[in-house]
């Protein structure tokens, strides 16, 4: 899913004359290849490692956890032989989505990659800024966060080989292939690990999911927005589903893949046209004034599934550091009447069209 | 004398305030003029001291403020030469677990092209900056996003450099990068920056790559984790740096402005302070008169009861009145001085110390109340001695009248004068105090003392030497001069301090003016000079370039000269570094006492501020840190430096190429061939780069340039002067007022005895001029010794720079001799006034 880039290369675009720069292009049939493609692509525009994820306190509170690191290149100062030259950023994002609190509590970190604080590796998953790091250590995520009122470190375990998306990992974002990305993604990731929140720090356990995703074309014109889930069911199956929006609010292109349970379950993708969102609960932001429709129904082939957020305010400002405003939150997930699994809902261009805003 | 009635004078120990009130207080507005010299004398004193500390600490609170916003919220920073350090020490820092966030800076100066002035360019990290000092972030134009800031030809301008350069969003900032041109884009404002600083932001990669700056950086600001304690990681750090890179906190910063102007500030404070001196002996002088003249009115009040230590009080709160009206209306004018002063001088009074600087006036009320009580000060202890000499006489024999010229015993205290002002000496070899002449103050101040001691000796001494015939006006001048020298003397020591004072600062500005004109001659010994840059700046010579110019036709031979700076203590301003080809007897410079030249590899010749401030003498080994090494070299000599008061050391270009590998050079001395135009060969240097790119100038321009800033610096003590003179003189008419109104029965006397107004004018204006001329006489002598301890002590450990001794005899002379002038005019003037009723009533005025 090409979501993020929507957030960061348009500004990096909006940056001025810098951009006569060649980004490697998405083709399809490229095998992807590991543990060479855990690492970074730093000759493509943009990546991201995107885990969300439902974590249990002891006394069997829930929470909700993202943890996302950016890698931007950005078409400045390629021929600048300095060492701050700014070629690539990280950028990353972390939340903890508390519902005693009522709303997400954010925070983010950014640097140039060069001298200083942040890196990546391009043999294996590992991204660091400042004291922020994820990485795969031989099977297992890990991810580090010390944020201004909250901190984590988490390990993240994959039960199965990673669940290429689209065609062996092409991912078409549109009619035309150019709008394509390499994605892959890693559900039902048992998480264990410690979070301090308002000074008690205290073990956790639950379930997450991992995004990987590199790409350098834009998003095709008239995209307005995107929904997008990945969730973890109950047994023990995964299931991501995305749509590309108009203004109208009109599906311009959908995807979705279903990985069945267990380490032999095959990919299963499905037609754009087997996949249908439906809005139907909307909750007002005080803070912005966007409406978001936090409750789904979400129809796939025969199957109708229920999303309904954790808590209703999940909405993240970033408009500081990426220009834009999005919810992206903690949901259930309902079949009839049963609760059958949990997951991570993503809304974006719900406001003013982004980054216009 | 209406608080003459019995009952009146029995309450006058109860409720004597109301009654008393218009007695003493309406004396002062009885004689007007004295009060009003008394008064102006000392609004002036308080105005100056408060005009000077309300620039400085207003200068001062900017540049702090300034310092805050760019050193924002860091706990240390790391600081280094000019040249900077290598930006691996960034990484090192940057990882360690102690640091929350680490914040690189490149500083630059970037010459602007076709202007002669420069801007502060900081190369920053936005991303790093936003956790250290966030009011630096650059906000791009027209609702562009953070990453415009990464753009390597984006820079960003503070309000006051968009406004003194007259640039908007979207326009070019065009400055000198080596000696080529540079356009930058103008693509923002920094929106935290407080209004009418100078300065721009633009990002690190592009301001290294751009400006020749590649793998250096000029600061590092730290962020240290939450409970961290900043004195134990600055210990640990400072042992990871290498030589000549320190790390402080922000505050060092501050200090370093604070402590390279404050003996600057000190001097003036202190000049300031000998204004408010001579005011409070202005009111000691018309007091004096005053009591003596009021003698019988004294006597009838203590006669009807009223007690010796009212009377004392009394008179105290005349004179105090004085002062706390003077102070106030001191203060104010003080506040109007300092804004004036601010406007048109800038915030270090045209010193140079706060450069890209425009304060605000700063109104501090506590040292505001501090000047007001000093001028009620001056005012007290101005009354205290005709207070105590009114209240001590036994009103009996007070009453006997005509005893008014009984004025102290006239004959002065020689010995105790001769004491203090031997005391001047010992004081002289007292060291500085934490970098203040306080000895040196201390031995001005005896002088001072000494010379008003001795004072009314030296009168009787020049009386007797006047020839006592000639015309009757001239004899009785004389005659009075000599059995009444009480008055003179008051008079003349008025017109002593006031012209030591100025006869002290001619003699010193004249003597350094002087100085600074030969050393200037001396160190710039080549044809044309072709500057590349300031030091610190954007601008330099590279190799090609200075292969470049040797080749221009009409070049004899080229000696490039490289500036840098280096951190020698903490705390400390930087030291400049200076590297140019020099003789290896250092004949070719300014030098001061011996030298032990040796071969010129490893030796370094260092200023008379380096020797003071770090030590060092020829023959010894001093450590330097070059290109972040320390090297040991040896001390050949010592030479004058007038223009970096911080220290100063000189190297061999050579060496220096030798010890850095650095080959840039910022400035070349062009020798020419024999029979070449200066004119030709100015043109043809110029031509080899971009217009505007090369400044050339003449020895004749930088010395012209030279002393016209050193005149503008020392506009501020030339306005001293002035005011001194005009302190001393309305010392002179205060006192020839109240001592002419006190003889207006002598007056009508003498015309009763067949003298003419005229006669009586002429003799005035004689003793006008005898006592002026006494206190001249005196005020020179005083003022020369005096000029000897600026010079000698008090410019040497404040700045520590010598001085040749240059009297501007012409100049004295005059002033002198105008000065008698003008004190011959007030006296008739004066005079007349007091002549202006007639003979008959004037001697008939007898109660």
């Amino acid at each position: 899913m090409q979501r993020r880039r929507f957030l960061l290369t348009l500004p990096v675009l909006a940056a001025g004359p810098a951009v006569a720069v060649d980004f490697a292009p998405v083709l399809p049939g490229r095998a992807l290849v590991f543990p060479a493609d855990h690492g970074a692509h730093p000759a493509f525009r943009t990546e991201w490692w995107y885990a969300t994820g439902w974590l249990a306190l002891p006394d069997g509170q829930p929470l909700g956890f993202q943890v996302t690191f950016f890698r931007v290149r950005t078409g400045i100062g390629e021929g600048n032989p300095s060492a701050f030259a700014p070629r690539q950023l990280i950028l990353a994002h972390a939340a903890i989505a508390d519902p005693r609190l009522g709303r997400l509590r954010p925070d983010e970190r950014s640097a140039r990659v060069g001298v200083g604080p942040a890196g990546f590796d391009t043999a294996t998953t590992r991204v660091w800024v400042g004291d922020w790091r994820f990485e795969l250590r031989g099977d297992r995520y890990q991810a580090e966060v010390t944020a201004a009122d909250f901190a984590y470190r988490l390990e993240m375990v994959p039960d199965a080989p990673p669940l290429l998306q689209g065609q062996g990992g092409f991912s078409r974002k549109a009619a035309d292939p150019r709008h394509a990305s390499y994605y892959y993604s890693r559900p039902q990731l048992r998480v264990s690990g410690e979070l301090s929140l308002d000074g008690r720090r205290q073990p956790v356990s639950g379930q997450a999911w991992l995004d990987h995703e590199w790409s350098s074309e834009l998003l095709p014109e008239g995209a307005q927005g995107w929904d997008w889930v990945g969730l973890n069911l109950d047994d023990g199956s995964g299931l991501m589903a995305f749509r590309l929006r108009d203004a109208a609010g009109k599906a311009l292109w959908s995807a979705g893949t279903l990985r069945p349970a267990g380490p032999s379950g095959k990919a299963q993708p499905m037609a754009p046209e087997d996949i249908v969102f439906t809005p139907l609960r909307v909750w007002q932001s005080p803070r912005s004034g966007i409406g978001w429709p936090v409750e789904w129904q979400l129809q796939l082939g025969s199957r109708t599934l229920l999303l309904r957020p954790l808590m209703d305010d999940q909405e993240l400002d970033s408009r500081r550091s990426t220009g834009a405003i999005y919810w992206e939150g903690a949901v259930r997930v309902f079949e009839g009447a049963r609760e059958v699994g949990r997951g991570y809902l993503e809304l974006t261009g719900y406001g003013k069209r982004i980054r216009v805003g | 004398m209406s608080g003459g009635r019995p009952s009146a004078g029995r309450a006058a120990s109860r409720r004597e305030g109301p009654v008393l009130a218009p007695v003493f207080l309406g004396s002062l507005a009885r004689r007007r003029m004295a009060t009003l010299f008394s008064l102006a004398a000392i609004v002036l004193g308080v105005a100056l001291g408060m005009a000077v500390q309300v620039v400085h600490e207003s200068a001062l609170g900017e540049f702090g403020r300034g310092l805050r916003t760019l050193s924002g919220q860091a706990d240390l920073q790391v600081v280094g030469p000019r040249g900077g350090f290598d930006e691996a020490l960034y990484a090192r820092l940057a990882t360690r677990p102690e640091i929350a966030a680490a914040s690189p800076v490149l500083e630059i100066e970037a010459r602007l092209t076709g202007r002669d002035d420069s801007l502060t360019l900081l190369g920053v990290d936005i991303f790093t900056l936003a956790q250290v000092s966030p009011r630096l972030l650059p906000r791009a134009a027209d609702g562009g996003d953070r990453f415009a800031a990464l753009a390597d030809d984006a820079v960003f301008l503070g309000e006051g450099a968009s406004q003194a350069l007259g640039l908007r969003a979207g326009d070019r900032l065009r400055v000198q990068a080596g000696s080529e041109p540079l356009a930058l884009r103008v693509a923002g404002d920094l929106p935290g920056l407080e209004a009418g600083r100078r300065l721009a932001v633009m990002d690190i990669a592009g301001a290294q790559w751009h400006f020749g700056w590649l793998g250096r950086l000029t600061r590092i600001d730290l962020r240290l984790r939450e409970g961290v304690p900043a004195d134990a990681v600055r210990a640990a750090l400072q042992a990871d740096l290498p030589a000549g890179v320190l790390v402080q906190v922000p505050a060092a910063a501050e200090d370093e402005a604070a402590n390279l102007s404050r003996a600057y500030r000190v001097n003036l404070t202190l000049l300031a302070a000998i204004a408010l001196l001579t005011g409070g002996f202005l009111v000691f002088s018309a007091q004096a008169l005053s009591v003596v003249r009021r003698r019988t009115e004294f006597a009838f009040l203590r006669a009807l009861g009223l007690a010796r230590a009212t009377l004392f009080r009394w008179l105290l709160a005349e004179g105090v009145v004085v002062g706390l009206v003077g102070g106030v209306l001191g203060v104010g004018l003080g506040h109007a001085l300092a804004w004036g002063a601010l406007s048109l001088l800038g915030g270090d009074l045209g010193a140079g110390y706060f450069s890209g600087l425009s304060p605000r006036l700063q109104f501090e009320a506590g040292t505001s109340a501090i000047y007001v009580l000093l001028g009620g000060l001056a005012g007290l202890a101005g009354a205290w001695l005709p207070a105590r000499e009114a209240a001590t006489v036994s009103p009996a024999r007070a009453l006997k009248a005509g005893d008014e010229a009984a004025l102290g015993d006239g004959r002065g205290h020689p010995r105790l004068g001769v004491a203090v002002l031997l005391a001047s000496l010992p004081a002289c070899l007292i060291p500085p105090l934490a970098g203040l002449p306080l000895g040196g103050y201390l031995a001005v101040a005896c002088i001072l003392a000494g010379a008003v001691l001795l004072l009314p000796a030296l009168a009787a001494g020049l009386v007797r030497l006047l020839p006592l015939d000639g015309p009757v006006s001239a004899r009785l001048a004389v005659a009075r001069l000599a059995a009444a020298p009480g008055h003179a003397v008051t008079a003349a020591a008025g017109v002593l301090t006031s012209v030591a004072l100025a006869a002290a600062m001619a003699i010193m500005v004249a003597s350094f003016r002087d100085s600074v004109d030969q050393w200037l001659a001396q160190i710039l010994p080549a044809d044309l000079y072709v500057r590349g840059g300031k030091a610190s700046g954007s601008a330099y010579l590279d190799e090609a370039l200075q292969a470049r110019l040797a080749g221009v036709p009409g070049v004899a031979r080229v000696d490039f000269i490289r500036h840098d700076s280096l951190r020698l203590a903490e705390g400390r301003p930087p030291v400049a570094l200076i590297a140019r080809p020099l003789a290896a007897d250092g004949s070719d410079l300014p030098l001061v006492g011996r030298s032990v030249a040796g071969e010129g590899a490893s030796q370094v010749w260092i200023s008379e501020a380096m020797q003071d401030l770090y030590g060092g003498s020829p023959g010894q080994s001093i450590e330097l840190p070059l290109a972040g090494r320390p090297v040991a070299l040896r001390v050949a000599g010592v030479w004058r430096d007038y223009a970096r008061q911080t220290g100063a050391v000189m190297l061999d270009l050579a060496a220096y190429r030798h010890l850095t590998g650095d080959r840039l050079a910022n400035d070349a001395a062009i020798h020419l061939a024999p029979g070449a135009s200066a004119d030709a060969v100015a043109e043809a240097l110029t031509g080899l780069v971009a217009p505007g790119v090369l400044e050339i100038a003449r020895p004749g321009e930088i010395r012209a340039l030279s002393l016209r800033i050193f005149d503008r610096t020392f506009a501020v003590t030339y306005l001293l002067e002035a005011v001194a003179v005009a302190i001393g003189l309305a010392g002179v008419a205060a006192s020839f007022a109240a001592l002419a109104a006190a003889r207006r029965r002598e007056f009508g006397m003498l015309r009763h005895l067949g003298l003419t107004r005229r006669q009586i004018g002429a003799m005035l204006a004689r003793e006008g001029a005898l006592t002026a001329g006494v206190g001249v006489v005196g005020g020179l002598l005083a003022g020369g010794a005096i000029g000897l301890v600026l010079i000698e002590v008090v410019n040497r450990q404040s700045f520590h720079w010598s001085m040749d001794l240059h009297v501007p005899w012409l100049s004295l002379l005059l002033f002198g001799g105008g000065l008698v002038a003008l004190a011959a005019l007030a006296a008739v003037v004066a005079g007349r006034q007091a002549m202006a009723r007639s003979a008959v009533l004037a001697v008939r005025e007898d109660w």
